[in-house]
């Protein structure tokens, strides 16, 4: 029995060996990196001079507006994707027959077959004045303005990241015991308590884990916001591909990313301990 | 499509027409050697002689099949690339940039994988500062001819006597108004300015380049374009955060938007301007008054680029007259080189957009190679974008 654990522990080992690897040189490493780069300075032509200097924190409120823009979007967008994804999931994992459940999931996939950039991209003529805004126009409402605003970002957050939330609200929904929403109609639940009471609670895990799933890509976004809200809604996201990629202040980046990173730890942190209650994460299932 | 018959051989005029029209870049070469017939005799005349097939290709020799080209937007003729890859089989991926920032961004972080890129006059110096850009092999460039270009335009890509680019075209950077819509005629930048937080609130673009959109502020208060002084950068500053709200967008890829109707009035490149003007006649090009930019684009080598052959081949084939030409066309911005404005229709050669009167362009300054590394210009830029 000794020998068979040893062996065994051996091959746990080597099976994770090259997951391990892969976390330490991609993970890791550049975070400590990052970390590192942030008490820099910027170095005369722009890019990274060493030295030690808590400047690039000091300087975080010049980007205020940026992470309330990110901190207030992301959230309501992961809202937004939820309420519109919820009675999808539910449609797909209670009321369609076993045939056509496939062929719809499918459909639900489709999408992500092209690149969210093209798609994004599509967007902006939709929203753009000649789309939308002259349909409009023929009704009676003038001179609305919908590309570039938050309304537009918002739009296109719950398109782009739709299916993120539906398949664990549907793999949840989908586990559903039918004969517990018959027990709770024979007791005299009407079928609104019976959601609230029996289906909502039960698809918590499935709601837990596409919230958090899309929230934290959200967190990172800057693709939708720089092209739907034409460099007007500035996500963190957009702050950085500015500081990196436009004034090459690489220590302020820096400074942002390990910033953003943990408002992520503490947010998601507080959320799990919320949403999974004092259970040990062990036995708690995500879907 | 012509209506030629198929039966009759074309007209001599016929042909001169379409001649013209290829070259003018409006029909693709498929389209030239269908109607023409060339086509067909070139296919007959190629079986029969096989050698006659080969000769261009091999004037290019083993190119490889792929290169990596930077770009600006809007800024090519399709045309000439499509030809250029059936020439020497060498397939061309475009990647279109927005500031002069983000390209030397991009390859201060190495390994960007681009074989050919378009840098601006002011930037040149920088990139040889930086070790980013290779010393030119002109032996390899026999269609380049240093003598034809305009030396106002073309003696940035000469840095301690060695040449490291060979020059593109030329323009201007002032802003395009849509006079449908705005009525007042703005013709400065501070006109620009006033225009965007009063009657065209909400549909006033900005590039998303510190350069131009800073430089933009900086005249319309008075200054200069190319400023690097603190507090003159704080006043532009000022009053762009003070103009964002009233912005449309920020942003260089700004053709869409004017298009669509959304934005009236942009910063704005001369031969964009052309673009959209040919387009929508109400547009117009405005070269503000109270100052602006004048520039000249390179085509460059960066040091690591990984297909050098066909860089060279590119560049080369770039540097044709007749291709140039035909580039200017369709992107609208004046070739440096005499003999490709040579060729260039009369009309384009009295048109007020590419070629601006004289007093106009006195005002206008060259970008300083100082602006693409200052560090403030730079936070400005960062600030007002995430304001």
């Amino acid at each position: 029995m000794k020998e068979d654990s040893q062996s065994n522990r051996w091959l746990t080992a080597a099976l994770l060996a090259p997951t391990s690897l892969w976390f330490l040189v991609m993970l890791i490493f550049p975070l400590i990196v990052i970390l590192v780069f942030s008490f820099g300075e910027r170095a005369a032509v722009g890019g990274y001079a060493g030295g030690f200097t808590f400047e690039q924190y000091a300087n975080l409120p010049s980007r205020l507006k940026a992470f309330q823009n990110t901190m207030i979007i992301a959230p309501a967008g992961t809202l937004l994707c939820l309420l519109v994804a919820y009675p999808l999931a539910y449609f797909l994992a209670v009321k369609v027959s076993r045939q056509y459940k496939l062929i719809l999931l499918v459909l639900v996939i489709v999408p992500f077959w092209t690149s969210l950039l093209v798609r994004t991209y599509a967007w902006i003529f939709i929203l753009g004045g000649r789309g939308i805004p002259t349909l409009l126009e023929f009704i009676g409402f003038e001179g609305v303005r919908l590309i570039n605003t938050q309304g537009a970002v918002l739009v296109g957050i719950v398109y782009g990241y739709l299916p993120l939330m539906v398949f664990p609200l549907f793999v949840s929904l989908e586990k559903l015991d039918k004969t517990l929403l018959e027990a709770s109609s024979d007791l005299g639940g009407s079928p609104f308590k019976t959601f609230l009471q029996v289906t909502l609670p039960l698809s918590m895990p499935g709601i837990a884990t596409g919230c958090m799933l899309v929230f934290i890509l959200l967190m990172g976004e800057f693709l939708i916001p720089a092209f739907l809200g034409g460099g007007k809604v500035f996500f963190i996201g957009n702050a950085l591909v500015d500081l990196f990629l436009q004034s090459r202040n690489w220590p302020f980046g820096a400074a942002v990313s390990v910033t953003l990173v943990a408002i992520m730890l503490i947010t998601v942190s507080l959320y799990m301990r919320l949403t999974m209650g004092g259970k040990s994460g062990r036995d708690q299932s995500l879907m | 499509m012509s209506k030629n018959d198929d039966n009759k051989p074309i007209s001599a005029k016929k042909f001169m027409q379409e001649l013209r029209r290829y070259e003018k870049g409006s029909v693709t070469r498929r389209h030239f050697l269908g109607v023409t017939g060339l086509g067909t005799a070139m296919a007959v005349m190629g079986t029969a002689v096989p050698s006659l097939w080969s000769g261009k290709a091999n004037a290019f020799g083993e190119v490889g099949d792929r290169l990596v080209f930077s770009t600006w937007p809007n800024y090519w003729n399709q045309v000439n690339l499509d030809e250029f890859t059936e020439m020497t089989g060498v397939q061309i991926q475009i990647n279109a940039f927005g500031s002069n920032e983000e390209m030397l961004a991009k390859l201060q972080a190495g390994g960007t994988g681009w074989d050919v890129f378009v840098p601006t006059n002011y930037t040149i110096s920088n990139y040889v500062e930086l070790d980013l850009i290779q010393e030119l092999d002109l032996s390899r460039i026999p269609n380049y001819q240093a003598s034809a270009h305009n030396p106002k335009f073309a003696d940035p890509a000469t840095v301690d006597g060695k040449v490291y680019c060979v020059p593109k075209n030329w323009g201007t950077t002032g802003f395009i108004v849509n006079s449908k819509e705005v009525k007042s005629g703005p013709k400065s930048w501070k006109d620009f300015f006033d225009v965007t937080m009063g009657a065209a609130s909400g549909h006033s673009i900005v590039h998303d380049y510190q350069l131009t959109t800073i430089g933009g502020a900086l005249c319309a208060l008075g200054y200069s374009f190319n400023s690097v002084d603190a507090k003159e950068l704080g006043e532009a500053e000022a009053l762009l955060i003070k103009a964002k709200p009233h912005l449309f967008a920020i942003t260089s890829d700004y053709q869409p938007g004017m298009r669509s109707g959304d934005a009236w009035l942009s910063i704005c490149w001369n031969g964009d301007g052309t673009q959209l003007k040919n387009d929508m006649p109400e547009m117009e090009y405005v070269i503000a008054s109270d100052g602006g930019e004048i520039w000249s684009d390179f085509y460059a080598i960066p040091k690591d680029a990984p297909h050098q052959e066909a860089a060279y081949a590119f560049l080369n084939y770039m540097q044709d007259p007749y291709v140039q030409a035909r580039d200017a066309a369709v992107h609208g911005y004046a070739p440096t080189d005499a003999r490709a404005i040579a060729l260039q229709p009369d009309s384009l050669g009295s048109d007020p957009i590419l070629h601006p009167a004289l007093d106009l362009m006195n005002g206008l300054e060259f970008g300083a190679a100082q602006t693409l590394t200052d560090p403030i210009r730079a936070e400005v830029m960062a600030r007002f974008k995430s304001a």
